[in-house]
């Protein structure tokens, strides 16, 4: 079976990371060193999840999000999600996140 | 009255996370489960065997047991590990309590254990290990 691999691609001060299929912690570990390395170069002030590919998510998922926004407020950057399937925004709902989060339904 | 058990040990390898998720999933097919269904059982799994990797052996070798009992159209699981043990199971419980915050653990795993299932209960001792166990009535709403 093929595994949905996360894609990353930058654009001036926004990342659009176009999430696994499974967020679960297995998958979050090197999502996460990812966003950080890009974060930490300066190059990324703003995070666009995609969750286009992405069927499952657990509270692994949930950290990866709001440990990037602990990083990001204090540059004054942004995180919003996008293409969340019923499951995923159930999470999302139950979990606070859109709190902090905003929910795009376009990129 | 129907009844059906399964028993499996794994390692504590973060791969099999996945492997024990999707093994629950396919044990209680057939109780016919919504879509909806599934996903709780999944997640409530995932996040019992992630616990149990990520905090009962810190990440290091163990094992890991998952027994699964369908009892007419209630599911059963129980989720065991010999780790470190939690020393106060109310706090542990607490939404966004976490003792691994630089790991970006959220807080939220029992909280969603007991959002997705009908019952949730923990066993745990410290030096020996924990056990989760969670019943979700299937076709009930
Ligand atoms: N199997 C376990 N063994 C030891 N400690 C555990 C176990 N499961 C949970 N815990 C403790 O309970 C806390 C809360 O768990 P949880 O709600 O899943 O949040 P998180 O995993 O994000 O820390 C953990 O941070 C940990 O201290
Ligand atoms: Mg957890």
């Amino acid at each position: 079976m093929e595994q949905q691999l996360t894609k990353y691609s930058i654009s001036g001060d926004t990342m659009v990371v176009e999430l696994t299929k499974e967020l679960d912690h297995h998958n979050s570990v090197s999502i996460r060193e990812e966003i950080d390395r890009q974060i930490y170069n300066g190059k990324v002030k703003n995070i666009i999840f995609d969750f286009k590919n992405t069927t499952f998510m657990d509270s692994s998922g949930v950290g990866v999000i709001l440990g990037r926004h602990r990083i990001l407020k204090n540059v004054g950057g942004v995180i919003a999600v996008t293409n969340v399937n019923k499951a995923v925004d159930r999470l999302f709902m139950i979990s606070g996140l859109y709190k902090i989060v905003e929910k795009s339904s376009e990129i | 009255m129907y009844r059906n058990r399964m028993y499996l040990e794994f390692e504590s390898k973060s791969e099999n996370e996945k492997f024990a998720r999707v093994t629950v999933a396919a044990f209680v097919t057939r109780l016919n489960p919504i879509l909806e269904e599934l996903a709780d059982i999944k997640t409530a799994v995932s996040e019992a065997v992630t616990n149990a990797i990520v905090h009962g052996y810190n990440g290091g070798d163990g094992t890991v047991g998952l027994e699964c009992i369908i009892e007419d159209n209630v599911l059963t699981v129980i989720v065991e590990d010999k780790g470190v043990g939690i020393p106060d199971i109310e706090k542990a419980k607490k939404p966004l309590y976490t003792t691994k915050p630089e790991q970006d653990r959220s807080g939220m795993g029992f909280m969603f254990m007991e959002v997705f299932m009908d019952e949730m209960e923990v066993i745990s001792q410290v030096g020996k290990g924990t056990k989760v166990i969670m019943k979700k009535a299937i076709g009930a709403k």
